[in-house]
């Protein structure tokens, strides 16, 4: 086996696994602060590209105004979502609120057709096209800035998680509502502002996937992928995301090569099952939360 | 009278509450002086708790009033009411588990901190100066005092139930609190506990000037430590006054005993409340 293409192989799936890793953030986020199950995340992802694709093609806007007003029209977006039908379903059961999201899923997919049609479509360039060689290795510029681009975001979501007091205050929702209350944490607020973070990063991710693969109102499949990486790390861990995200796209990676791209999913999922099987709440997550 | 009465620093007026059928709480009224410790007792499901809860802004009453410091408290979510010095602990302990002591009692300042997103980021000078500020306070005056230096950097989760205890009353001293609410502040505590905890809630009235309202069913605390007791029995105020009024109270007699034999169980109070001073002289 050549030692450099294996290299080049993995380099790719781990790039891809930063994306991963990204979207996945943003499902932790918002199941630590409200403890739902949002299946939608893909479709969040994919409306994200679309608004990003509607500033920048449409509209002709340069790409340093299109990337914030996408990015700004995705938070008011996860914002509306969460007022609108998240929070009417506080205490109801998780079962009841993880059906909202697959019907937030759905809706949106529908939006989406009927805004833009179901076509595939490109975003446009803005990446630089050089080729980035490392060693014998090649690596697409558009995979390699996407990479960097994830994590720049994860280190600063981090960094505000642990210094920032709404990053403490979501930790501390998360961890105990009654008294984070008492302490003066604005709990609605919270909620609100994991919706609007989370539907941010993942705009992100949507507008990095978008520019490597192209756009389409199936594009919220990458959210099953997604959903892999996180029941694979635990539901309610950022570390679990991270590592997650980066075993999830190596795996794939190296199964699209060697035996074939219709199998990538088939690895991944049989990964999770394993997974599940040993250990039901994810490699990191907190032992008493809901198994899915 | 001959003296006029101070303004109460918390006025609970005609409180009711109802849970569909079941009226937890009726017509409450009682006022906490400043300055004062001040205890709510009665048997189980007397309605201690929801005092609290509605109090804090968990529960919405179906009717009445809370005024605390000239505040009406009825139309203020949780927030606004800690942000005006109202603290509470709970009955269950509820602390953040995955954080240290030092994490968990820092959250307490919370409400009044300003640092935004990007100061924070960037840890600009406003942004060190509020958190060197926190720290200082924090370590000189809250750690020292509830003797809890040793185990400052130690997750809450692994700590003695009398010691998580101990977290959340510091967590609560960080809120500047006017008011602290705690509820069953010894419960499950054993005595040498139960006597640290009884010597900080003097120390908290003394030196920090913080008036007291606590739910408690250790008859000796109570009576040793109160100004003012406030006896509730399903839902309503069946007597107050000085712990040794309600001690005498024959309607407090008979909703702690059922009814009968009123003797013993003013036995039992006398009892409590040498046991709880002797022990108190002994440390």
């Amino acid at each position: 086996m050549d030692g450099w293409l294996l290299f080049e192989i993995t380099l790719a799936g781990v790039g891809t696994g930063g994306l991963y890793a990204l979207t996945g953030l943003a499902f932790v986020l918002i199941y630590k602060a409200t403890k739902v199950v949002n299946i939608a995340i893909g479709e969040m992802l994919m409306l994200g590209a679309y608004l990003f694709f509607s500033f920048a093609a449409g509209l002709s806007l340069p790409i340093w105004l299109a990337v914030p007003a996408a990015l700004l029209l995705s938070g008011a977006f996860g914002a509306l979502v969460e007022r609108s039908i998240i929070r009417p379903m506080l205490g109801e059961s998780p079962i009841s609120s993880f059906m909202v999201t697959v019907g937030l899923a759905s809706i949106l997919v529908g939006l989406v057709e009927l805004i833009w049609t179901a076509d595939q479509q490109r975003l446009p360039e803005f990446m630089p096209a050089k080729h980035i060689v490392i060693g014998q290795a090649f690596v697409s510029p558009k995979i390699f800035y996407g990479f960097w681009t994830a994590v720049l975001l994860i280190a600063t979501v981090l960094l505000l998680f642990r210094y920032w007091r709404g990053g403490v205050a979501l930790r501390a929702t998360a961890s105990d509502q009654a008294a984070a209350y008492s302490v003066g944490i604005n709990v609605p607020r919270v909620f609100s502002l994991a919706w609007v973070a989370a539907a941010m990063i993942a705009g992100v991710a949507g507008i990095v996937v978008g520019s490597i693969g192209g756009i389409s109102s199936a594009m919220g499949v990458f959210g099953l992928s997604v959903l892999v990486v996180v029941i694979f790390g635990g539901l309610d861990s950022v570390l679990g995301a991270l590592v997650g995200g980066v075993i999830v796209g190596v795996i794939e990676a190296l199964t699209g090569f060697y035996v074939g791209g219709e199998y990538k999913l088939l690895a991944t999922f049989t990964l999770m099952v394993l997974v599940l099987m040993v250990r039901p709440y994810g490699l990191f997550g907190t032992h008493e939360i809901e198994r899915l | 009278m001959s003296t006029i009465a101070p303004i109460p620093l918390l006025e609970v007026d005609g409180l009711s509450l109802a849970f569909g059928g079941v009226k937890a709480l009726n017509g409450v009224s009682f006022a906490v002086q400043p300055g004062s410790i001040t205890s709510v007792i009665g048997p189980n499901g007397a309605g201690k708790t929801s005092v609290f809860n509605t109090l804090s802004g968990f529960y919405t009453p179906a009717e009445g009033r809370m005024v605390f410091d000239g505040h009406e408290l009825g139309p203020l979510p949780p927030p606004k009411r800690a942000a005006l010095g109202l603290a509470r602990s709970f009955q269950n302990i509820a602390l953040f588990r995955g954080m240290t002591v030092l994490d968990n009692i820092k959250l307490g300042r919370h409400c009044h901190l300003k640092t935004g997103p990007l100061a924070a980021l960037f840890y600009t000078p406003a942004a060190r100066r509020e958190e060197e500020e926190l720290r200082r306070e924090i370590e000189e005056r809250i750690i020292d005092f509830l003797e809890i230096d040793h185990i400052r950097k130690a997750p809450v989760a692994a700590l003695s139930y009398g010691l998580q205890k101990r977290v959340e009353l510091a967590r609560a001293l960080a809120m500047k609190p006017k008011l602290l609410l705690l509820d069953e502040p010894v419960a499950g505590m054993n005595r040498e506990e139960t006597e640290d905890m009884a010597r900080f809630i003097l120390e908290v009235r003394r030196e920090w000037g913080v008036t007291v309202l606590m739910v408690e069913h250790d008859m000796g605390m109570v009576m040793d430590l109160s100004d003012h007791v406030v006896v509730l029995n399903f839902g309503q105020v069946i007597a107050q006054g000085l712990p040794a009024e309600v001690q005498a109270n024959p309607e407090v007699i008979k909703a702690y005993l059922g009814s009968g034999n009123v003797e013993a169980l003013r036995e039992r109070f006398r009892r409590a409340a040498q046991a709880g001073a002797a022990a108190r002289e002994a440390a």
